[in-house]
């Protein structure tokens, strides 16, 4: 049995196209002293830092945990660095987590970053490979069938993903972190963005942004005397499957389903929709909604859509589940941090501390990250109260 | 603590060129002895996976993709991976046993430093605004802290020489390594020097390759029946980045991981040192205070061959070969990272009980 822990101090960086006014160090740092600030707490009180983030190529920086460390005042002490796909940010956060799940430290600090604008995050994942496929198509690209597929077996409608990306930029105009603020964005206008791979348009896609995410995490004791509510880590689970294997559900990744299981019976979820209270979930692209409220269950096959287009998953709508209050990757995503944010987002909501995109008495939430094929899985929840 | 142990470590040849063979490849083989070796069939039998690689050497984003397909994870498996060296794969797969979500893992690290020009590559994990634009290779710093050591009377060229014959030396009973040879200390300090002080013998080779650990519970060590070596200590520190603002003559961080891992609990009769450059391995063995009681890289160390990524894991796996073939009862492994040994791993390995 896992030791427990808790989140006890959270810290963001605000995201944008372009942070020009802070070096790569400056970035994380910013967000570490942010999370240091917010659990009241100075760098002697942390015993290892865990870093994330990936690939290396977006800022062509090689190993940029062995440059961090004094940014991040790890001198002396332990710095892992976790490398998963675009799942690195959730990854990193159970990673750090099983520093002090393991009993091996009391207090661990964990950042994750992406300054995208150092690069062309497209072309840095599309470089030829020998004796590979070479694909050239950035995410989008890859992600567009089997969002048809999605549609092909369900019958959706096809504005569901005009809805999601409405509802997700709505969202982040109540977080004034989030990179879009898009108060006013309509239905119409997102239905008349240009197609980039279709059925994705350019509105139903994640912008690129520079940002970081840094996170306390503490072991029981001493979660019990933080300053402000803890919120407590009630499960964790991380899944992985090969890119392609002969009958690769794809739509809905065995990976996927298999982690949300592990996640929930830790928690002590059977019900996610109804035993839930809150969700932020890695939906990059808007048709990731339906597809991953299925895929976690909580609606069943070929029915995701539905919740999306009654308003179960809107904060503004009033609906039961709200799903990524924060505005989600659609509004923010610095790559490697993405995943971390929806961790991070989940603990606020517990700790009752996500102001204005606050979904009323949280009390348990998850946090999922996914990357690579949609074959790379990591997830949490993390709750008001220890069990 | 839950008490772990090794009972399985495989590596493939370490070979200047691997010609056509992909990453893939050169896990495969290595997966199938080790399965082989444990007894398992599969990656399914394991409960955890972990790996070391980096994406520069291959010159491609999430080089680690490819490596996930070499384990057959259908169905699904629990699996991360390291942009560092496999050892920090391990130091992972152990908080995942300790907190209880393991009693078993695998750890693999590969690369294949082949097809770019390594000490050029690794220029670019330096400080990207002050460092980085200067282009110093790992060589050039390493000659930097080589010619310190040599000024400050630390260390003699012959000292040096010593370390590269003694590697070549132990590596011909090592039959992956890709440097050994009977060769003397003065055959050394016959070669020029290559970048001045260090000569070409100083420095490791570039080699492709991987390498594998299986480790788990003492309980499922007994249960599997295998020869094992229980991880009594394992801690690693880095240090600041900025090479002006430590003692490039000392590691401080091997010597305080050393003394959280336990090593002065008793003896060490053997000790496998990551040094890829010679005067490194006298850096170390002072900084963890050796003596002339313990054999230090019966391998060969990584002076006769160098699997970038997976090189601290093999130290790990070397100094648990020769606590199951009887040759020691306690070991000490050590791995680096980063320029001029700027961040440290040791682990400290005892002799388990006879199964």
């Amino acid at each position: 049995m896992a030791n427990l822990a808790a989140v006890v101090g959270i810290g963001q960086t605000s995201y944008t196209t372009k942070r020009n006014d802070v070096s790569i160090a400056g970035l994380v740092r910013e967000a570490a002293v942010n999370a240091l600030n917010d659990a009241d707490l100075t760098w002697d009180d942390i015993d290892a830092v865990i870093l994330g983030k990936a690939p290396d190529m977006f800022e062509g920086i090689i190993m940029p945990e062995i440059y961090l460390t004094d940014a991040l005042g790890c001198n002396g002490k332990p710095m892992l660095r976790v490398h998963t796909a675009g799942s690195v940010g959730g990854s990193t956060a159970l990673v750090a987590a099983s520093h002090v799940q393991s009993g091996t430290f009391k207090r661990v600090l964990t950042v994750s970053f992406e300054k995208q604008s150092e690069s062309n995050a497209m072309w840095a994942l599309s470089n030829p490979q020998p004796f590979s496929t070479h694909l050239n198509a950035g995410a989008g690209g890859y992600f567009a069938p089997i969002i048809r597929e999605y549609i092909r077996r369900s019958g959706a409608p096809d504005d569901v993903g005009i809805k999601v990306a409405v509802k997700d930029r709505q969202h982040g105009a109540r977080n004034p972190l989030a990179h879009l603020q898009l108060p006013e964005i309509t239905m119409e206008e997102v239905s008349e963005s240009f197609m980039l791979w279709d059925p994705i348009r350019y509105l139903e896609s994640c912008p690129s942004s520079d940002g970081a995410c840094a996170m306390v995490i503490a072991n029981e004791e001493l979660a019990d005397r933080s300053s402000k509510p803890p919120a407590w880590i009630r499960g964790v689970a991380m899944r992985s499957e090969p890119t392609m294997y002969a009958g690769r559900e794809e739509v809905n990744p065995q990976a996927g389903r298999d982690c949300a299981a592990d996640v929930y019976k830790q928690a002590g979820i059977s019900d996610p929709r109804k035993d839930l209270d809150v969700a932020e979930v890695y939906v990059p692209f808007s048709w990731y909604e339906p597809m991953w409220l299925e895929n976690l269950g909580f609606a069943p096959e070929g029915e995701g859509w539905k919740l999306t287009m009654e308003g179960a998953t809107s904060l503004l709508d009033g609906g039961d589940i709200p799903w990524n209050p924060s505005g989600g990757v659609l509004s923010s995503n610095p790559i490697g941090a993405s995943g971390m944010i929806r961790f991070a987002e989940a603990a606020r909501q517990v700790r009752n501390d996500a102001g204005e995109h606050q979904v009323p008495d949280a009390k348990l939430a998850l946090g999922h990250a996914y990357g690579g094929g949609a074959q790379f899985f990591a997830m949490w929840v993390v709750g008001a109260e220890k069990a | 603590m839950k008490e772990i142990a090794i009972v399985g470590y495989q590596q493939s040849d370490c070979v200047s060129d691997a010609g056509a063979l992909n990453e893939v490849e050169l896990i495969i083989p290595v997966l199938g002895r080790i399965f082989e070796q444990v007894g398992i069939t599969n990656a399914q039998d394991v409960d955890f996976v972990c790996s070391g690689s980096c994406d520069y050497l291959q010159g491609a984003a999430f080089a680690f993709v490819l490596g996930v397909d070499a384990l057959g994870a259908v169905p699904p498996i629990k699996e991360s991976h390291v942009e560092m060296d496999a050892a920090w794969a391990l130091y992972e797969s152990i908080l995942k046993i300790r907190m209880g979500h393991a009693d078993s893992a695998l750890i693999y690290g590969f690369g294949k430093s082949s097809p770019g020009e390594l000490p050029i590559v690794l220029s670019q994990q330096l400080d990207p605004y002050y460092l980085a634009p200067q282009w110093v290779d790992t060589i050039s710093l390493a000659a930097m802290q080589a010619r310190m050591m040599l000024d400050q009377g630390l260390i003699t060229e012959r000292d040096m020489a010593e370390v590269v014959a003694r590697s070549r030396r132990n590596a011909i009973n090592n039959p992956h390594a890709q440097l050994k040879g009977d060769v003397t200390a003065d055959d050394i300090l016959a070669e020029e020097t290559y970048l001045s002080p260090l000569r070409r013998s100083d420095c490791c080779p570039v080699s492709d390759g991987a390498s594998a650990v299986v480790i788990c519970t003492v309980e499922k060590a007994k249960a599997w029946g295998k020869p094992y070596a229980v991880i009594s200590g394992i801690d690693h520190i880095i240090e600041s980045h900025n090479p002006g603002m430590r003692d490039l003559t000392d590691s401080v961080s091997t010597r305080k991981a050393a003394a959280n891992a336990g090593m002065g609990d008793g003896k060490v009769d053997v000790a496998e040192l990551y040094a890829p450059f010679s005067h490194q391995e006298l850096i170390l063995s002072r900084a963890l205070g050796l003596s002339e009681d313990t054999t230090i890289n019966p391998s060969g160390g990584v002076l006769a061959g160098n699997l970038m990524m997976a090189s601290g894991l093999s130290r790990i796996g070397e100094v648990f070969n020769r606590i199951v073939a009887g040759d020691a009862e306690r070991g000490v492994a050590h791995t680096t990272s980063g320029p001029c040994l700027q961040h440290n791993l040791v682990a400290v390995l005892d002799k388990g009980e006879v199964a």
